[in-house]
């Protein structure tokens, strides 16, 4: 797969869609791509995160370790970006991922992740809307949450 | 040393000084006689109106007129061949005789800084030393051969002239010299002042010197705290104030002259006026004044030569002085400390003791205040104490670093401060926090404990035995040392080892102990080796590939390929193209990455394989996408290193190149264009830049251009380069890479572990770490040991102490760099390692003396408390305590 194809790829990501090419193409020659072997861990829950991932083929699962054992919450597949929380605020990571299928990658380290953003300011705006949108949809989701706990609790009594 | 310039010159030059002043005086008849002889020519032999058939005697011998010219002409060019003889012979052996005084004033002052003692050097920096002793001196050499022969040689012929005048006339005489007794005693006083200044220019250029050293080895700091207009500031300051200082230097100095000259002109002023007054009343002849004029202009020359003679030995003089005043410390080590080799017979003795030992430097508070202890050497015994405690002295004070400024240290009833350093230095080990490392391998690092005096003479033949003879012959007449450096030096014995080879088993078993093998092997693995002097671990690294071969293909099963081998008929994906042309490794700079597309015979194979209009082509590609990609970077961007084939500074000039190839292709491009867009391509590492610029096609061409450029490569070049050859060792690469025989793919996740992972396997099937440890060994630690960190440096100054295997070891934070785990283990090693010997620890944390029978608390310079760690510790509010809760 050359740069161009992988460019194609960062386009058709929400967080990337409204960034100029060749500042895309810059992300890509400076990222390294990554295979993974199915079964393959491409991060460990609490590890500290020095990279973020884009899935550009291939798929992973989510994992999460509960009480009561590791739990698969979600699959990722191309065009998923994974591990972004972990570089942008410095907490262990919140999730296993591990390979499904073979998985390519492409891989950020938080030096160039950062240094992207402090380079390209469009870039950082646009991941803030990234984020705020999915802040709006957490939100949301917990108030549904909320509401229905609330409802079960009254329920009960 | 000598306080004066002179007493040095006489002290050690004497005999020369008298030979050179003899040679002078032999030299002046013939010189006299040179500038007689044209006189006798012209008015004897040439002179016209001779009597036809007049004769001519010459010692003894007769001869008429014309062979009496030719005789007196042939005599005329031997006093010229004579008097350039002499000259040439005074001047070749005034110049070695000053060669040589200047290497002894060198050496004396080399082994003062060594015979310093060490708080000397809070006071006087290296900046300061290092021009002192090459700089500064040097004209004192220049100066020595004309020390005593020039003013006998120029007032000698001063003193002739002188004579000659008085002799015509005394009148003219007195008025030849009325002005004499003026210069000389206007001119020393105005020299004063240049003094002086000479003075002050040498202090002031010396601490810019000390300035320009802070800030090297300050880069770090300007950097962090962007002082370095602060620092500009300062230097233009003390610029200024040299500038300043010269400046009011010539100023004076061509005023002495302009006086000198003026005074010098106005003579003649009283010869034409008295003079003539005396010839025209008759009382002098017309002759006898002319005589007198010619032998006055004659008489400036000497004068002259004399003024600046004096000049110059104010110079050297002063400059002579400020370096000796500096490095004649009152408190400085006898010599004989450093020369004397007096065999170690006994272990050191059991005891030292302590009678009232205070430490202090110059007025300020003793950092030891009176302490009486007596400690045995053949136990442990940790000291501890906060910071200012004077624990630190002590330890230094105990391996003799320091010496007591107060009370006596006694060893076996010696005092310390009066034994040799060839038994301290080798009965006793001293580790402090930051030991210094020699810019050299690790190996002379580690083996440098060990290097006291030449123990094995080296192996020379004829010509390099006269060299050395003729060498140390004059080494000797300077006074320098007699040892040879190119001697082997290594004391085996004291490291309990036979031969290089057993020192080097010790050596990696010491590394083993302070936990630095595992470095080191690492080192080695990057390391490279000659396989034509080390053929048989070539041959076994050769094995070691073979098994790395094996256990690749062994698990492409399991994992996709981790090494991309080195194959003749294959494109390497993972290798830049210029490996893939080269199909070897550069050795040295001919076909070195950065000028392969300048090279005639790189240029002429891709010609032929008629990839120059690709190559072109792809420049041109790889050079429209970094301008894309990194134009908009700030120049000096650190991705331009990391990633671009194209710097910073380059990047503009590409600019119209690449809007011209967009406007009309590449072929019209003018030569020198093409040349730097070829020189791209070679860089492009496919699997790693994916740009997609190589296809099928294109691997296919460029294989048949390694083909060829390994078929015709010119024999000159032969030796440029070093072809990838599954069954040779390739002497240009490193081992790793060695064993490999191919690159690390791109591209999978932890590969770079897997492949460590492997290849320490086959590292242990075939025995191989030791050996690669050893070449390790010989890594360069850099300046001042700067390629190693902290741990390191700290590592091998442990290891440096026990190799030469010490009676007494005195650790004083030597392993606070460490981690919590090494530290332990490296602990406990040692502590059973100097079971039944002296170990003194100072440990830079009080509980790591746990476990110790015998500890010091110091506080405030004194011992405050005594006892096993256990007891003290017990101690309610007791001293050791108090430590162990604040740490």
């Amino acid at each position: 797969m050359s740069i161009l194809e992988e460019v194609d790829l960062l386009k058709k990501i929400p967080l990337f869609a409204n960034i100029e090419t060749s500042k895309l193409k810059l992300l890509a020659f400076t990222s390294e791509r990554v295979t993974y072997a199915p079964d393959e861990t491409v991060f460990e829950q609490d590890e500290i995160g020095q990279e973020a991932h884009i899935i550009m083929s291939g798929e992973a699962e989510v994992i999460v370790t509960t009480p009561t054992g590791p739990l698969t919450v979600a699959t990722v597949k191309k065009n998923d970006f994974v591990g972004e929380i972990a570089i942008l605020c410095d907490v262990p990571r919140t999730a296993t991922i591990r390979a499904k299928s073979e998985l390519t990658t492409l891989c950020i380290s938080k030096d160039l992740f950062f240094r992207m953003i402090t380079e390209f300011p469009q870039m950082a705006v646009e991941i803030m809307r990234v984020l705020a949108q999915r802040l709006e949809k957490t939100t949301k989701v917990l108030a549904q949450a909320e509401q229905e706990l609330r409802t079960a609790r009254g329920g009960a009594k | 040393m000598q306080r004066n310039v002179f007493s040095f010159i006489w002290r050690f030059s004497r005999l020369e000084q008298i030979y050179v002043l003899f040679l002078t005086v032999a030299s002046f008849p013939f010189l006299y006689y040179s500038l007689e002889l044209p006189k006798i020519i012209v008015n004897e032999a040439i002179q016209p109106g001779q009597e036809a058939g007049s004769v001519f005697t010459v010692a003894g011998f007769e001869f008429e007129q014309i062979p009496y010219l030719f005789v007196l002409s042939g005599m005329f060019l031997a006093l010229v061949f004579i008097n350039g003889g002499f000259k040439y012979y005074i001047n070749v052996y005034r110049g070695r005789l000053g060669e040589r005084m200047l290497r002894r004033l060198r050496y004396e002052l080399y082994l003062r800084v060594l015979r310093f003692r060490l708080p000397r050097f809070k006071r006087m920096s290296q900046g300061e030393i290092i021009p002192m002793i090459t700089q500064e001196v040097e004209p004192v050499g220049g100066f020595v051969g004309d020390a005593f022969a020039l003013p006998a040689f120029q007032g000698g012929t001063l003193l002739v002239y002188l004579v000659f005048i008085f002799m015509q006339d005394p009148i003219l005489g007195a008025a030849a010299i009325a002005f004499y007794p003026l210069q000389a005693y206007l001119i020393p006083k105005l020299q004063y002042h240049v003094n002086q200044l000479g003075k002050r220019r040498v202090r002031a250029v010396r601490q810019l010197s000390d300035k320009v050293g802070e800030t090297v080895a300050g880069t770090g700091e300007v950097l962090a705290h962007d002082t370095a207009n602060y620092h500009l500031a300062d230097y233009t300051n003390r610029l200024g104030e040299i500038y300043d200082i010269r400046y009011e230097i010539f100023r004076r100095k061509f005023f002495i002259k302009f006086l000198n000259n003026f005074i010098n002109q106005i003579t003649p002023f009283f010869f034409y006026s008295i003079g003539g007054y005396l010839v025209i009343q008759g009382d002098l002849s017309f002759g006898a004044l002319v005589a007198v004029l010619a032998a006055y202009k004659d008489l400036s020359g000497p004068w002259r030569e004399l003024l600046n003679y004096y000049q110059r030995t104010e110079d050297i003089r002063i400059k002579y002085d400020q370096v000796v005043q500096q490095f004649q410390p009152e408190d400085i080590m006898p010599e004989e400390q450093i020369h004397e080799d007096r065999p170690l017979t006994d272990p050191l003795s059991a005891e030292i003791t302590l009678s009232n030992v205070s430490f202090a430097e110059d007025d300020a508070v003793p950092s030891v205040d009176g302490v009486n202890l007596t400690l045995n050497t053949h136990t442990h015994v940790a000291v501890l104490g906060g910071s200012g405690s004077g624990k630190e002295e002590l330890a230094m004070l105990l391996g003799r670093l320091l010496v007591p400024s107060g009370g006596r240290l006694l060893v076996g009833g010696q005092d310390m401060a009066d034994l040799p350093n060839s038994i301290v230095g080798r009965a006793i080990a001293y580790v402090g926090p930051s030991a210094h490392m020699f810019t050299d391998s690790l190996r002379a690092n580690l083996y440098y404990g060990l290097k006291h005096r030449p123990l094995k003479d080296p192996v020379r033949d004829d010509a390099e035995q006269a060299v050395r003879r003729r060498r140390l012959a004059d080494a000797l007449a300077a006074g320098n040392s007699a040892f040879d450096i190119a001697a082997d030096w290594i004391d085996y014995e004291a490291a309990s080892a036979t031969d290089a080879q057993d020192l080097q088993a010790r050596a990696l078993e010491i590394l083993a102990l302070v936990e630095l093998d595992a470095d080191v092997y690492r080192m080695g693995l990057n390391g490279t080796i000659d396989p034509a002097v080390n053929d048989a671990l070539a041959d076994r690294i050769l094995k070691a590939r073979l098994s790395m071969r094996g256990r690749l293909e062994a698990s492409e099963g399991k994992m996709s390929s981790l090494v991309e081998l080195y194959e003749q008929e294959r494109y390497n994906d993972s290798a830049t193209v210029a490996e893939n042309v080269l199909f070897g490794t550069p050795v040295g700079h001919v076909f070195a990455l950065d000028g392969l597309a300048d090279n005639p015979y790189m240029q002429q194979v891709l010609d032929r394989a008629s990839l120059t209009d690709d190559f072109v082509e792809m420049g041109g590609k790889v050079a429209a996408t970094m301008l894309e990609l990194f134009a908009d970077l700030p120049p000096g961007h650190e991705f331009f290193e990391q990633f671009s084939f194209i710097s910073s500074e380059e990047l503009p000039d590409f600019q119209p190149l690449v809007a011209r190839i967009e406007r009309e292709g590449t072929a019209n491009l003018r030569q020198e264009d093409r040349r730097r867009l070829m020189a791209l391509p070679f860089k492009l590492i496919p699997s790693r830049h994916r740009l997609g610029l190589i296809d099928d096609t294109l691997q296919e061409r460029l294989l048949a251009a390694r083909k060829m450029f390994a078929a015709d490569l010119p024999a000159e070049w032969r030796q440029s380069v070093e072809f990838f050859d599954p069954a040779a060792y390739n002497a240009a690469s490193s081992l790793l890479d060695n064993i490999l025989f191919g690159k690390i793919r791109y591209g999978q996740s932890g590969i770079g572990d897997k492949v460590q992972a492997m290849v320490a396997e086959v590292v242990a099937e075939l025995d191989l770490r030791d050996d690669i440890v050893a070449i390790g060994l010989d890594h360069s630690v850099g300046v001042a040991g700067a390629r190693l960190s902290t741990i390191q440096r700290q590592k091998l100054a442990l290891g440096r102490a026990l190799l030469k295997q010490p009676d007494l070891l005195i650790l004083n934070q030597a392993t606070g760099a460490l981690d919590g785990g090494s530290q332990g283990r490296i602990h406990a090693e040692l502590r059973r390692r100097f079971q039944g010997k002296g170990l003194i620890w100072a440990p830079h944390r009080p509980g790591l003396a746990e476990g110790f029978d015998d500890v010091l608390v110091m506080a405030g310079g004194k011992v405050v408390q005594r006892g096993s760690f256990r007891d003290l510790a017990a101690q309610q509010g007791g001293a050791l305590a108090t430590l162990l809760e604040s740490e």
